[in-house]
């Protein structure tokens, strides 16, 4: 025993100089695999791809970088597990990852407690609120998602709004911030329906907001195939007060989903969604058209804001080691922390010690489906 | 009757017309085996994911549900010919599990063979909405219904009129007497789970426009389907009927007049009402324990 620590102590020493030359770690637990795998997936591809790239560049801080990265198929019992390892074993520097809150939220305590900078790529917001010292996130939360939903309704005049929500995991957290912060905007729910995760009929729930003659919108928020039955049937029952949708639908999936009936509904999305739509004068327009066509040429798939968030976190843990002049935890940590004016896939982010996300509403984009494509609401 | 009660109607009575087909699978086989196959819902799968492919390759949409039914039959009938019949003379449960097993390995080689994503079927006739009273119903429903209805006549004839179909029910009554008038049980066996395929296909390819079709679509349908057979009496085909139709019903007024988050578990407690007071469901066979 004595003579293992002895030999370690002495190939440390002796490779004190190499040392420098050890690649910066940037550890991963995502989703690739299992019901959220459309999230995990493109995460993974986005950090392989641009840890490639980044390294190709030259890496950081004179450091190649290099990926640890565990499928923990969306269970949080198994991300505790994989976070544990790249803590403990693995020594990365950094955790890029989360696919989910619930996998997020086992390993916030981990992290927390062996003081490793964790930046987070799943949406509610419990993740950030209260803040925790260590970790940080990069989507956009769904009560943003209810705000600017409202900001909207408001400039057109609606105060009365019908909610119809699905039974999953983000439905719920959704439905819950609307109803939280809906009276700051002025704006009352006077009905509120859900539907199952695999009904396959949602009339009855429409019809009941439809009686109800108050509504003058409707918002639904959900996720999955829900919606576009939702929309749907919105149509076939004929109801004309303004559709909204949530970010959770904000893809091509959805509008091909629902066809034409998808025309004329609103929802908020990243900016990453219309790359190729936003004025020159965006900030954001370089970074995600980048990103768009880098992906797209790579993996010959759509990007989804999904792989942005990944793209994000990795680069706000790059630059944030830029600005820390290495690699040490507690200063990577401060470094995140006073990030100002990083320009992401998902906006721009100013974080602050009471902010570890940084976005605000100008980081969503209101579209409207028209003739089956997004345009932007100005 | 208000348009609002109409519409809650014609919703339910389109939802339950799926539930009553799964059901009748559910019945076949469990008339000709007493086994329930858990596996059911994944031919309500392979039906519209095969139908889905294979339009979206440019087939015509007539040939393509011809095979897409085909396809499931033959899927049915491997199920049997592999999985279950090998296994015979295990108790049912065992084979109950076999179908379970089945529907899990089903599901993955669909992702496999297809994709994880959600896929819609384009509406046999169109998207435009029929008015009734108020209310209002997309075509692809009157379909739903409609070929219900004529599956359910076919079935009737298959069952009254033909020798398969009578040897099927015979198998059903008394499997020791139909093997000593010389009815093949095992052929019978085979065809059940062929034609069970079939129809959990058909009420796939039906519903695919209206709820789009996914690898995972069978998991809720077939669990419904199931519990519509049970309310109506696992193994008699009116009750497979009456129990998807009262299903869809149920779950469609009780998502409008009382709460939608409560839907299924209304649905759910009626179920188990009827059970509780007629435990065989509502048509099926009053069955005696011989002491």
């Amino acid at each position: 025993m004595l003579l293992k620590n002895l030999l370690a102590a002495v190939v440390a020493f002796g490779c004190g100089i190499a040392q420098a030359q050890e690649p910066v770690r940037i550890g991963a637990f995502l989703a690739v695999t299992g019901p959220a795998a459309f999230l995990g997936d493109p995460e993974q591809k986005t950090l392989e791809l641009y840890i490639e790239k980044l390294n190709a560049a030259g890496g950081v801080l004179g450091r190649k970088l290099q990926l640890v990265s565990y499928d923990s198929a969306g269970d949080a019992e198994k991300a505790r597990t994989f976070a544990k390892r790249l803590i403990e074993q693995d020594k990365v520097d950094v955790i890029v990852g989360g696919s989910t809150t619930g996998e997020t939220m086992a390993v916030v305590p981990l992290a927390e407690a062996a003081g490793m900078p964790f930046i987070s790529l799943a949406g509610a917001v419990v993740i950030i609120e209260p803040v925790k010292k260590w970790v940080f996130k990069t989507p956009h939360t769904d009560r943003m998602a209810c705000d600017k939903v409202f900001v909207d309704m408001k400039a057109r005049g609606v105060a009365k709004v019908g909610l119809i929500s699905g039974s999953g995991g983000f439905d719920k957290s959704m439905r819950g911030e609307c109803l939280k912060v809906a009276k700051n905007h002025g704006i009352e729910i006077v009905a509120d329906e859900t539907y199952g995760g695999a009904d396959t009929d949602m009339t009855a729930q429409l019809t009941k907001i439809r009686q109800n003659a108050q509504v003058q919108a409707v918002l639904n928020a959900g996720f999955g195939q829900g919606p576009a039955i939702v929309t749907k049937n919105y149509r076939q029952i004929g109801m004309s007060v303004p559709l909204y949708q949530s970010h959770g639908v904000a893809s091509k999936e959805f509008i091909r989903l629902a066809g034409e009936a998808a025309e004329g509904v609103r929802l908020p999305a990243a900016a990453l969604l219309v790359a190729d739509k936003l004025p020159d004068s965006d900030p954001q327009k370089l970074v995600v058209t980048h990103y768009s066509r880098e992906y797209q040429a790579r993996f010959k798939s759509d990007v989804s804001t999904f792989g942005g968030h990944a793209y994000d976190g990795l680069m706000l843990a790059v630059d944030a080691m830029k600005r820390a002049g290495s690699t040490d935890k507690a200063r990577v940590r401060d470094a995140l922390e006073a990030t100002k004016g990083y320009v992401g896939t998902g906006g721009i982010v100013n974080m602050s010690a009471t902010d570890h996300m940084g976005l605000d509403l100008s980081a969503f984009r209101m579209l409207e489906i028209r003739k089956s494509d997004w345009t932007l609401v100005k | 009757m208000s348009a609002q009660f109409l519409q809650f109607l014609l919703a339910g009575l389109t939802v339950g017309a799926i539930y009553a087909l799964v059901a009748l699978g559910f019945s076949i086989i469990y008339n000709a085996s007493q086994v329930i196959n858990f596996a059911q819902g994944e031919f309500v799968m392979i039906g519209g994911m095969t139908t889905v492919s294979l339009t979206a390759i440019g087939w015509p949409l007539p040939f393509a549900i011809a095979a897409a039914v085909l396809a499931a039959a033959a899927v049915g009938l491997a199920l049997e010919k592999f999985a279950v019949e090998p296994a015979r003379g295990a108790s049912v449960v065992t084979l109950i599990i076999i179908t379970i097993g089945a529907s899990i390995l089903l599901r993955g080689v669909a992702t496999l063979v297809w994709d994880k994503n959600i896929h819609p079927l384009k509406a046999f006739s169109g998207d435009a909405p029929i008015q009734m009273g108020g209310a209002t119903l997309v075509p692809q429903s009157l379909w739903v219904m409609g070929i219900t209805l004529v599956v359910v006549l076919l079935l009737t004839w298959f069952f009254g009129r033909t020798l398969l179909g009578k040897a099927l029910l015979a198998t059903s009554h008394n499997r020791l007497a139909a093997q000593l008038v010389g009815i093949n049980v095992r052929h019978v066996l085979l065809a059940s789970f062929g034609l069970s395929a079939a129809l959990g296909a058909v009420a796939g390819i039906l519903v695919a426009p209206i709820t789009f079709t996914s690898w995972d679509v069978g998991v809720m349908l077939g669990l419904k389907g199931f519990a519509a057979a049970i309310l109506g009496g696992m193994g008699s085909g009116p009750g497979a009927v009456l129990g998807g139709l009262l299903l869809g019903i149920i779950e469609s007024m009780g998502a409008g007049y009382i709460s939608s988050a409560y839907k299924d578990a209304i649905a759910f407690v009626v179920i188990l009402a009827v059970l509780f007071f007629l435990p065989s469901g509502l048509l099926g066979k009053r069955s005696t324990d011989r002491v």
